[in-house]
C-alpha cells in the first residue's frame, strides 16, 4: 500500500505504508544511529514525535523484547529508507513488521530520508503528516499540520505510582562481563537467551538509596544504578518534593523525558525544592534542562535538534572528549546563564550548545546527553560512578 | 594540546614494493601523511623503495630517498638527514618493523631521534602474541585460547589439549603469510615449520580455531590526551576463517543489535586505551553467532589496509588524522575537512552502505588454488557505495573487471542440489555465485547458513537479487520491474540479457520514463551537517543532489580500477598527476574510479569524485550530469582505454591522441601499415582467430613463436609455444576468457628489450631517457630488471630509438604519452609492441630523469608544445648515476602458482636501486626486492640444457664468491667439466637425500632452475620452485637474473651512495 509523508512546508514523499493501519500528524525528527532502532523506538523522549533513521536498511536484526528501554514504543510514527525482509539475529523476538504493528505505530518506507533529513536540517524541524489515503487535500492538511503542537507529553509518559527496584546484591547477578559470557546451547534449546552482557565491575552503590524522578525514563537509567548495587524508587513525573525529601534518598536522579522543558511548569517548581535541598541530584537530558529553569536559566528550541550517537562532548574539568548519545530538541541558554550559580560542566565539540551543568556550592551536576547510552556509545557510563560518589560524599557529611 | 614544536624534521617510512598484503593503501596514507605533515611546516624526509608512488614524489617531501628499506641504509638516512622525530606507522607492517629495529638497537636514542605516535613499548605490546594476550587478560578481554610456541613439538603438545582444529599465525608477517588452519597433526606440522621460518621473530600463535563466527572489525583512533573515537565498524560476510583481506567486507555492520555493537565498540575503546597508542588503530574480534561471547582476533598499532577502506567508506582521513595526533594536536583540535563544520573528535553516521569485494589473481595464476583462507591473496580491492545492500554488491562485482556482472556470471546450473551442498563446502572467490545458485534451486537459507556460516540476512539479500533476476526473466519489463532492478543496480547489459530486450531498447526505456541514477554524498554525517566535499555515489530512485557546475572548462579523469598484476599503482601515479595538471591549467577535474587503496580516490585530489564502477553505462550516468567537455583515458591503463569507444558514442571529447589511432596500434593490420610507411621493422607475424589458424601461422614463421591476445594489459594469456601441441593449449586458454579481440602470433626474436616512455605534442617528441632490460625478451617487460640509462647498447642503436619513437609517435598522431617496446639484436632495432598511452614505467623514468612527463603529457593534451614547455625536443642527456628497477613478487602467497618467468607478466610491485655506478644500483635494487645475500653461502644450480653454458659463467663466479654448489646430475657433469665444483644431487624421484631435502634444510640462499623451453610441465621444476618460495629461498629462473646478482653480489657494499631524489 501506497504511503505519504506530507511535511508542514507541503513538501510530499511518497513511499509505501509500514506498520499500524492509521494516520497520523507528529513533529519529524531524525535519528542518525546506525543501529540501535529497537531503543529508539522504546525511548519515552520520542512522544509526540515522528522517527526518520537516517541509516537506510532497518530492522536487520528484529526486535528483542529485552532491548526495548521502556514498557512500549513512543513515536507517532517511524520513517525508513527500506525494512529488512527478514530479521536474522539469536536473540530477536519479532520482526520489526510485527513490533510496529504490535505496537500501533505507523510508518512509511522507501523514501529518500536523505533528502527528507536535508529539509528538516535546513529548514528546522517540522511537522508532518503520514497517511495511506491516495485523495490528501494539502489545502485542508497543511494549516492543520501547522497548527499541531506537541503538548504535555510527560504526563503521557510518566508511570502512574511510585515503584521501587532493588540493587543487585552481587556482581554476578549482573550476568556476565562483558564478551566473556558463554554460550549455553541447551539454554539456547530452552528459549533462554543469554543476559545482555555488564559492565559493571565494582559493587559501589551497594546501600546506597536513590529516587528517580520518571519523566520518560529510559530503562537503563535505573539499571546502571541498580547494577551499581542502588536501590532506586521510581517515583512519577508529579510527586511532590517533599514526599521524596521525606524519604531519606542518598540522592535523587531527574530522568530524561520528551517535549518542550518550560511546559513542565509545576515539575520545575518541585524541583526547585529538591536543588534547595542539600541531596545529591543528577540529571538526564529533559531532566537536566529543568534543573536549569528551576534556577533561573532559560532554554530554547533547536534548529533540529541532536539525535544520534555519534556527538562528541567534552567534560571540561578534565578535557576529555567523550562520544555519547544524544536526544534533546532544546538546549539550555548558555547566554543566560548565571554564572553564580551553574557553570557549564559539558560542552558539545562540534556546535559549542551546552552538554551539562555543574551548580555552585550544590552536589548538584546534570548533563544534556545520555550516559545510560542504549543505544550508542557507553563511554560516558562512568558519570554514574561520579553521582556514586557525590552520595558518598554527602553520606559522609551527613555523618559527621 | 597543541602541537609539539620540537618536532621540525621528521623522517617517514614508506611500506616499499607491493605486495600482496601490503598494497597502495600505504601510498595513499603516506601521501596523505606527508601533505598534512607539511600543511604544518614540518620538513619531511620521506623513504620508500617504490618508485611508482606518489608519496616519492618531490611535492609531497621535502627530500626523497628511493632506497632499500633496510636498517642499514635507513641508520645511514639518519645520519646524513638529521631528523628530530620519525613516523614508523603509515608504512605498513613494513614501515614498523623497521621502526621497531631501529629503536631496539638503540640507534634512535643515541641520534637522538624520537619515535613519533604510538610507542616502541605499545607497538611491542600489540604485536608480540604472548604480551598482547597478557595484556588482554589484564583488562578483562577476552582471546581465543592459544599459545606462542617457537618450536613445532610445542605446538603439538599445546593442540592436543585444546584440540583441532587450531589457527596459526606467525608474528610479524604481513597478509597473514605463513598462517594457516590445522584439521590434524599432519597439516598443523607442515603450516607451522613454514610459519616459524617466516616469522622475524621465530614465533607462531597456536590458537582455538574460531572459524565461522562473524568477523567484526573497528577503526579507532586515539589522541595522546587519551581521547578515543571509532571511525568504522566493519563486518566480514565471510566468518572467521577467511583473511578479511579477501572477504567480502560491509560497513558498518548489518547483523549487529545496538548491544553486541557496544558491546565490541567499547572492547576497541579499551584495548586501544590500554595499549596508549596515539594514532590509528584497527581492532578484529571474532564475534559467536549465536551468543554474546567474542574474541579479540589482533591489533594493528598503525594505519593499515582496513583502515584506508575505513577512510574511504567514512570520508574520514584516517592517516591525515593520525599525522596531525602524531604531532601532538588533539582530536577536537582537527577540523574534519568534509564539513568544515566537525571536529576529528566525532564518529562518523553513514546513511548509505559499502561493500569490498577483493581483486583476486586466480585469472593470472590458473594453476593455483582458488581456495581462500587466512592467508590474503588478493593483490587489490573495489569498494562500492550504494544506499541499499544489494546495490552495493551489484556495482562492486562489476567493478572488479573479471568479467563477472552479476551472480549469474559463473555458471553452477549444472549442478544439482547434492552437488551444490558439495561445492559450498569450498570456500573460495565464488562461493557467493554457488550460494546464488543453490538459491536458484531452492536450497533453504538454514542448510547454506549452515555449511557457509554466512549470517542469514546475507544470504537473503543475495536471495533477493535472485528472485529479481527470475522476475527478468519470467515477467514481462515494466516501468515498475525496471525501476526495482535498477535500485538494485541490475546493469542494463544484464536486464537485456535476462529479458532479451536489447540494452539500448532498455536504455531508452529508463531514460523516457526518467529512471537515472541520482548522486548522493559521503559528507561523514548521514546530512546532519551541511558538507561542501563533492565526494558522490550513486543510486537508483532518490533525489540528486551533486550540484551542477559550469566551469569553463572541465575534464573527466577515468581512473585505473582495482590493483591487479599487470595494472598497478602507477596507473593511479598517472591519473593523480595528470588530475593535479589540468587543475593547474583551470580545469574543473572530476575522478571516476572505485579502488579504496589509491591516493586519486582520496576526496581532495579532483574536484569531485565519484566512487563508481568503470564500466559503459556507469560512466555515461556520470556523463550525462557533469557533461564534460573531455575525457583523457591514456592515464587509467587498460580499464581506461576500453572505455574510449563508449565514452566517443556519448559524444564526449577524447583529450590528447585519438581513439582511432589507439586502435591503430592495437590493430594487426592497421599497424603493420604504419610500420611499412615509417620503414620500421618488426617480427613477422598474423592475426588469428582460431588454433587451425594459429597453427598456420606459426609453421609458416618457424617455431618458437609467441601467441598472446590483442588489447591486454600485462601480457595476459601471453605465451612461447614451440610446438603445434602447445599453440593447440595456449589458444585453448585464451579463448576461454571471453574475446572479442584477435589473437596475435609472431615469431619470437631473442635479443636485448629495450623500453621508452615519450611525451609527442604531434610534431616534436620529447623522451626522457631509454631503458634496458637485463632480461633477454622472452620474460615480460613488467617482470624484467629495467636499467636506465641503456647501459650495453651502442650510440647508434639509440639513435635508432629516438628516430623510430619519433616516426612512430608522429605516425600515430601521438598527443600524450606513448611507451614502445623494442628488441635489439647487434644494431638492428625491431619494435615489438607500442602503447600510445601511459605505462608502468612512467613514473619511473620521471623520478630518475626529473622529468614529470605526466605533468608535460597533460599540457600537451591542453595545446601546449613542448619547446614551450621549456624542454628540447629529442632524446634528453643522460644522467650521470644509474638506476634499476627490480620486479617484486608474491608468489608464497599464492600456493600452486607457477613462478618461472615468461611473456605473461607475475610481478605485483617494484623497487629501485639508484646508485653512481651500475654495480651498486643492481646491488640496492636486490636488496630494495628482499634478495638479502649472502646468508649461508650455499646454493642449487638445476638448469635445461641451452642454458648450461651460462650456468658455467655464473656458476664460476658464485664459486669464487665462496659459494657452496649443489647441482642435479646433469648439470653438475656441466659445471664438472668446465672446472667449477659442483656437488651432486639426487632428483625428487631418487632416494634421499634429494635437492627437496636440502632446501629444506635451510640452508640454501638460492636456487637457480631455469624451466625447460615453453612450460614446464615437469613435476620437479615445479616442485623445486614452488618448495623454494614457501620456504624463503630466493630462486631464480632465468640466466639473466642470475648474472645480474652474481654481479651485484661482486659488488656488495655496506656503504651506500644516496641519492635525494628531490635534488634531480
Amino acid at each position: 500500500m501506497k504511503a505519504f509523508l506530507i511535511l508542514e512546508d507541503g513538501t510530499v514523499f511518497t513511499g509505501i505504508h509500514i506498520g499500524a493501519p492509521k494516520e497520523v500528524i507528529s513533529e519529524i525528527v531524525f535519528n542518525t544511529s546506525m543501529a540501535g532502532y529497537p531503543e529508539v523506538l522504546t525511548d519515552p523522549s520520542y512522544a509526540g514525535q515522528a522517527v526518520c533513521m537516517t541509516y537506510p536498511l532497518i530492522g536487520n536484526y528484529g526486535v528483542c523484547k529485552e532491548d526495548m528501554e521502556s514498557k512500549k514504543a513512543w513515536p507517532d510514527g517511524f520513517i525508513v529508507r527500506e525494512l529488512s525482509r527478514i530479521p536474522s539475529n539469536f536473540r530477536k523476538d519479532l520482526t520489526i513488521q510485527e513490533f510496529l504493528l504490535d505496537q500501533g505505530i505507523p510508518g512509511i518506507a522507501g523514501i529518500d530520508t536523505r533528502a527528507l533529513t536535508k529539509i528538516l536540517r535546513e529548514k528546522g524541524t517540522m511537522n508532518g503528516m503520514i497517511t495511506s489515503d491516495e485523495h490528501y487535500d494539502l489545502k485542508a492538511i497543511l494549516p492543520k499540520l501547522k497548527a499541531y503542537t506537541t503538548g504535555k507529553v510527560v504526563e503521557k509518559v510518566t508511570c502512574s505510582h511510585k515503584y521501587e527496584i532493588k540493587g543487585v546484591k552481587a556482581l554476578a547477578d549482573n550476568g556476565p562481563l562483558s564478551g566473556s559470557a558463554r554460550f549455553d546451547p541447551d539454554a539456547y534449546a530452552l528459549g533462554r537467551r543469554e543476559m545482555r552482557p555488564s559492565l559493571v565491575k565494582k559493587l559501589n552503590g551497594a546501600g546506597k538509596r536513590v529516587a528517580l524522578l520518571d519523566f520518560g525514563a529510559k530503562d537503563n537509567i535505573a539499571v546502571s544504578l541498580t547494577r551499581r548495587g542502588c536501590d532506586v524508587t521510581v517515583y512519577p513525573a508529579f510527586a511532590r518534593a517533599q514526599e521524596i525529601i521525606a524519604g531519606g534518598y542518598d540522592g535523587i536522579m531527574l530522568s530524561n523525558g520528551p517535549g518542550d522543558p518550560k511546559e513542565c511548569g509545576s515539575i520545575i517548581g518541585e524541583i526547585k525544592k529538591l536543588y534547595d535541598t542539600d541531596i545529591p541530584i543528577f540529571a538526564i537530558c529533559l531532566g537536566h534542562q529543568l534543573m536549569a529553569l528551576a534556577t533561573g536559566a532559560d532554554t530554547f528550541k533547536m534548529k533540529y535538534g541532536h539525535r544520534g550517537g555519534n556527538h562528541p562532548v567534552k567534560d571540561l574539568a578534565t578535557g576529555r572528549v567523550y562520544i555519547s548519545s544524544q536526544n534533546h530538541g532544546y538546549v539550555v541558554d548558555m547566554d543566560k546563564l548565571n554564572p553564580l550559580v551553574a557553570k557549564p560542566a559539558f560542552v558539545n565539540v562540534n556546535d559549542g550548545t551546552n552538554e551539562g551543568l555543574s551548580y555552585i556550592g550544590k552536589p548538584v551536576f546534570t548533563v544534556q546527553f545520555h550516559p545510560e547510552a542504549c543505544p550508542g556509545p557507553q563511554d560516558s557510563g562512568y558519570l554514574f560512578d561520579r553521582f556514586i560518589e557525590m552520595m558518598e560524599v554527602g553520606k559522609e557529611e551527613k555523618n559527621a | 594540546m597543541p602541537k609539539n614544536p620540537n618536532v621540525k624534521r621528521v623522517m617517514v617510512i614508506g611500506s616499499g614494493p607491493i605486495v600482496i598484503g601490503q598494497a597502495a593503501e600505504f601510498d595513499y596514507a603516506g601521501t596523505q601523511a606527508c601533505r598534512s605533515l607539511k600543511e604544518e611546516g614540518v620538513e619531511v624526509i620521506l623513504v620508500n623503495s617504490n618508485p611508482a608512488t606518489i608519496m616519492t614524489d618531490k611535492n609531497i617531501a621535502d627530500k626523497v630517498y628511493i632506497e632499500p628499506l633496510t636498517v642499514k641504509v635507513l641508520e645511514q638516512i639518519i645520519e646524513k638527514e638529521k631528523p628530530d622525530s620519525i613516523l614508523p606507522t603509515l608504512g605498513g607492517q613494513a614501515g614498523l618493523n623497521l621502526g621497531m629495529e631501529l629503536e631496539e638497537s638503540g640507534f634512535l636514542a643515541s641520534h637522538r631521534v624520537k619515535l613519533l605516535g604510538t610507542t616502541a613499548a605499545t607497538i611491542k605490546k600489540a604485536e608480540d602474541r604472548q604480551e598482547f594476550k597478557d595484556t588482554m587478560e589484564k583488562i578483562g578481554e577476552p582471546c581465543a585460547a592459544s599459545k606462542v610456541v617457537e618450536t613445532v613439538e610445542d605446538g603439538v603438545a599445546f593442540t592436543s589439549a585444546i584440540g583441532y582444529p587450531v589457527v596459526l599465525r606467525p608474528a610479524y608477517t604481513l597478509g597473514g603469510s605463513g598462517g594457516g588452519i590445522a584439521h590434524n597433526q599432519e597439516e598443523l606440522e607442515s603450516i607451522l615449520e613454514n610459519g616459524l621460518r617466516l616469522s622475524r621473530v621465530g614465533q607462531v600463535l597456536v590458537e582455538r580455531c574460531i572459524a565461522g563466527w562473524k568477523e567484526i572489525e573497528y577503526e579507532v583512533m586515539r589522541d595522546s590526551a587519551g581521547n578515543c573515537i571509532t571511525v568504522c565498524n566493519m563486518e566480514n560476510i565471510d566468518p572467521v576463517g577467511v583473511h578479511t583481506g579477501d572477504s567480502i567486507v560491509v560497513a558498518p555492520s548489518q547483523t549487529l543489535g545496538d548491544k553486541e555493537y557496544q558491546m565490541l565498540r567499547t572492547s576497541a575503546l579499551n584495548i586501544i586505551s590500554e595499549l596508549e597508542i596515539t594514532g590509528g588503530c584497527n581492532v578484529q574480534f571474532a564475534l559467536h553467532p549465536t551468543s554474546f561471547e567474542y574474541c579479540v582476533i589482533e591489533v594493528n598499532p598503525r594505519v593499515s589496509r582496513s583502515s584506508a577502506l575505513a577512510s574511504k567508506a567514512t570520508g574520514y582521513p584516517i592517516a591525515k588524522v593520525a599525522a596531525k595526533i602524531a604531532l601532538g594536536y588533539t582530536l577536537d583540535e582537527i577540523k574534519n575537512a568534509i564539513t568544515g563544520k566537525t571536529y576529528a573528535s566525532f564518529e562518523p553516521a553513514l546513511d548509505y552502505c559499502v561493500v569490498k569485494l577483493p581483486r583476486l589473481p586466480f585469472d593470472k595464476f590458473i594453476t593455483a588454488k582458488r581456495t581462500l583462507t587466512t592467508q590474503m591473496k588478493a593483490t587489490g580491492e573495489v569498494m562500492s557505495i550504494c544506499d541499499n545492500f544489494e546495490g552495493a554488491l551489484m556495482k562492486a562485482i562489476r567493478s572488479l573487471e573479471q568479467h563477472v556482472d552479476c551472480l549469474l556470471s559463473y555458471d553452477f546450473s549444472g549442478l544439482n542440489l547434492e552437488e551444490l551442498q558439495e561445492r559450498l563446502k569450498i570456500v573460495d572467490d565464488q562461493r557467493i555465485y554457488v550460494i546464488a545458485e543453490a538459491l536458484r534451486k531452492g536450497m533453504d537459507y538454514d542448510t547454506i547458513h549452515e555449511i557457509t556460516m554466512i549470517d542469514h540476512w546475507f544470504i537473503d539479500k543475495l536471495a533477493l537479487l535472485v528472485e529479481m533476476e527470475k522476475r527478468l526473466q519470467q515477467e514481462p519489463l515494466t516501468v515498475e520491474l525496471l525501476k526495482e532492478a535498477k535500485r538494485m543496480e541490475f546493469p542494463d547489459q544484464v536486464i537485456g540479457r535476462l529479458t532479451g530486450i536489447p540494452e539500448e531498447k532498455i536504455r531508452k526505456m529508463r531514460y523516457d520514463n526518467d529512471i537515472v541514477a541520482a548522486y548522493k554524498m559521503v559528507d561523514t554525517c548521514a546530512a546532519e551537517f551541511e558538507a561542501s566535499t563533492p565526494y558522490y555515489y550513486s543510486v537508483y530512485g532518490s533525489e540528486n543532489e551533486a550540484e551542477e557546475t559550469n566551469p569553463p572548462k572541465k575534464v573527466l579523469v577515468l581512473g585505473s580500477g582495482p590493483i591487479r598484476i599487470g595494472q598497478g599503482i602507477e596507473f593511479d601515479y598517472c591519473s593523480v598527476h595528470a588530475t593535479w595538471a589540468f587543475a593547474k591549467a583551470g580545469y574543473e577535474t572530476i575522478i571516476i574510479n572505485n579502488n579504496p587503496e589509491t591516493v586519486s580516490t582520496d576526496f581532495d585530489i579532483a574536484d569531485k569524485l565519484y566512487f563508481e564502477p568503470l564500466t559503459p553505462e556507469d560512466v555515461e550516468s556520470i556523463v550525462r550530469l557533469e557533461k564534460p567537455d573531455g575525457a583523457v583515458v591514456q592515464f587509467g591503463g587498460q580499464t581506461a582505454i576500453k572505455l574510449t569507444e563508449s565514452l566517443m558514442k556519448m559524444g564526449v571529447p577524447i583529450l590528447g591522441t585519438k581513439a582511432e589511432d589507439v586502435d591503430a596500434a592495437e590493430d594487426r593490420e592497421l599497424f603493420d601499415r604504419i610500420l611499412e610507411e615509417t620503414g620500421i621493422p618488426r617480427a613477422a607475424g598474423g592475426t588469428v582467430y582460431t588454433a587451425k589458424e594459429a597453427k598456420e601461422v606459426a609453421n609458416r614463421l618457424g617455431y618458437p613463436v609467441l601467441v598472446r591476445p590483442s588489447y591486454v594489459l600485462g601480457g595476459q594469456g601471453m605465451q612461447i609455444a614451440i610446438s603445434d601441441a602447445e599453440i593447440e593449449e595456449f589458444m585453448e586458454i585464451i579463448n576461454r576468457i571471453a574475446q572479442d579481440h584477435p589473437i596475435l602470433v609472431d615469431k619470437y626474436l631473442q635479443g636485448k628489450e629495450i623500453e621508452v616512455d615519450a611525451v609527442c605534442d604531434g610534431t616534436d617528441i620529447l623522451i626522457p631517457g631509454i631503458m634496458e632490460h637485463i632480461e633477454r625478451t622472452g620474460v615480460h617487460s613488467g617482470d624484467s630488471i629495467s636499467v636506465y640509462p641503456a647501459p650495453t647498447i651502442s650510440k647508434g642503436v639509440k639513435e635508432k630509438i629516438g628516430e623510430y619513437t619519433r616516426r612512430l609517435a608522429r605516425a600515430l598522431h601521438v598527443k600524450g604519452l606513448i611507451n614502445i617496446q623494442f628488441i635489439a639484436i647487434g644494431e638492428e632495432v625491431y619494435v615489438i609492441e607500442v602503447n600510445p598511452r601511459s605505462s608502468r614505467t612512467v613514473p619511473y623514468i620521471s623520478k630518475v630523469t626529473g622529468i614529470p612527463i605526466v605533468d608535460l603529457a597533460t599540457e600537451v593534451i591542453i595545446g601546449k608544445t613542448i619547446r614551450e614547455l621549456g624542454y628540447q625536443p629529442g632524446l634528453q642527456p643522460e644522467a650521470d648515476y644509474f638506476a634499476v628497477k627490480m620486479p617484486v613478487f608474491s608468489f608464497e602467497k599464492i600456493r600452486g602458482a607457477e613462478i618461472s618467468l615468461g611473456p605473461e607478466m607475475k610481478s605485483t610491485g617494484e623497487c629501485l636501486g639508484i646508485a653512481k655506478t651500475f654495480q651498486e644500483a643492481l646491488y640496492k635494487a636486490f636488496l630494495g626486492a628482499g634478495v638479502d645475500l649472502p646468508k649461508h653461502k650455499q646454493m642449487i644450480i638445476t638448469v635445461k640444457d641451452a642454458d648450461k653454458g651460462e650456468a658455467v659463467e655464473i656458476g664460476r663466479r658464485f664459486e669464487k664468491l665462496g659459494y657452496t654448489i649443489y647441482a642435479t646430475r646433469s648439470t653438475a657433469d656441466a659445471l664438472h667439466e668446465a672446472g667449477v665444483k659442483a656437488r651432486k644431487v639426487n632428483k625428487i624421484s631418487q632416494e634421499s637425500p634429494t635437492v627437496m631435502d636440502l632446501i629444506l634444510g635451510h640452508r640454501i640462499d638460492l636456487v637457480i632452475d631455469t624451466p625447460t623451453q615453453g612450460r614446464d610441465k615437469s613435476r620437479d621444476g615445479f616442485l623445486i620452485r614452488r618448495t623454494s618460495i614457501e620456504t624463503g629461498v630466493n630462486c631464480i629462473t632465468a640466466m639473466d637474473t642470475a648474472r645480474a646478482l652474481v654481479t651485484s653480489l661482486e659488488n656488495a657494499n655496506d656503504q651506500f651512495t644516496l641519492i635525494d631524489i628531490a635534488s634531480i
